[in-house]
């Protein structure tokens, strides 16, 4: 096979299974995070604004590793850079 | 497909390249500047007040109280530059309902930016707060060990800022795109929704988050600043350095 084939075929396959991987363990933590706030939320009504706020700040920390490994499998499948190593090396 | 505003370019003159990050940029700044220069330029406060100094007041107040809620004693210290960053990043992702726009914060290059501006006004507010010791001071506390790590922590969360940014609006970009070429009609109307909520969700988050690395940076009274504390939800927000 064609060494750009090679690449391309290996890109997609590890953006796959980047952000396969990379969605579980975020899903699973968000989803905890928020039973853990509903819960706080329905113990104590009166915190619900300082409890929906430490909320969004840490979903949004939980979510920053999915949107690493989502910006990881974008670079591989559009702005591959090996795909341009490997037709210079063809090329030249 | 582009990933990027930074690719398509606008204009070009004598080898100056005009890219639309930096066009829309500029039209974000232009539309805030000019709205906030109209309503300012006729406030009263006599019995009349117009609408738009009323939606005016709602938005400073509101930030004014989030600001105070992480913990910060003096809200007003902050509020030009955590504003700021909030209606600029806010503004710039609502506008994707305006066709032909390409919010700027979906280019890296927009939001490392904001990012590096939040990294430098750590240690400005923090030295004008506490000196120049007392800054330096949050290095090494709880012990000097921890040196290198609160090293690597002020970069760290410099790069997750930018990343999660460009990573958020870039996504919803890139998920209209790919949907308008599978399913035309309903579908990205819905992924577009949700952009706008996750463009809001994230501008609030960057302006939280820079105002908790502030404030946890000109803390007076830093001495028990660790995992003792659990009964203060906002001094433990304010405790989430990176991550």
């Amino acid at each position: 096979m064609d060494p750009s084939l090679w690449i391309a075929a290996i890109s997609i396959l590890t953006a796959g299974l980047t952000i396969a991987i990379g969605s579980i363990g975020p899903a699973l933590a968000e989803g905890r995070a928020a039973a853990q706030a509903l819960q706080a939320i329905a113990q104590q009504p009166d915190a619900s604004s300082t409890i929906t706020r430490t909320l969004f700040v840490s979903l949004a920390m939980i979510e920053s590793t999915a949107i690493y490994c989502f910006v990881v499998s974008m670079i591989l499948i559009f702005a591959n850079p090996f795909t341009d190593l490997a037709s210079q090396a063809a090329g030249g | 497909m582009e990933i990027s505003p930074d690719a398509w370019i606008i204009y070009e003159w004598q080898g100056w390249q005009l890219t639309a990050t930096v066009a829309f940029t500029w039209l974000v700044m232009a539309i805030l500047v000019v709205v906030s220069a109209l309503i300012t330029s006729r406030l009263s406060e006599g019995e009349t007040v117009s609408r738009w100094q009323v939606m005016l007041e709602v938005i400073v107040t509101t930030i004014r109280d989030q600001i105070d809620e992480v913990g910060a004693e003096n809200p007003g210290r902050y509020l030009p530059f955590i504003g700021t960053l909030f209606l600029f990043i806010a503004t710039a992702n609502l506008l994707t309902v305006v066709p032909g726009y390409q919010p700027p914060t979906g280019s890296l290059s927009t939001t490392a930016a904001l990012a590096i501006c939040v990294l430098i006004a750590v240690p400005l507010f923090s030295v004008a707060r506490r000196g120049l010791g007392g800054y330096l001071k949050t290095y090494i506390s709880p012990t000097p060990f921890m040196l290198p790590f609160n090293l690597i922590s002020e970069l760290s969360r410099t790069l997750a800022l930018a990343v999660r940014l460009y990573g958020n609006v870039m996504s919803g970009t890139v998920i209209v795109g790919i949907l308008i070429s599978i399913a035309p009609f309903f579908f990205p109307i819905v992924m577009q929704l949700l952009g706008l909520l996750t463009g809001l969700i994230q501008a609030y988050i960057f302006a939280i988050l820079a105002m908790v690395y502030i404030a946890s940076a000109s803390r007076t009274h830093p001495a028990h600043s660790g995992d003792e504390d659990e009964n203060d939800p906002e001094t433990d927000t304010a405790n989430t350095k990176g991550d």
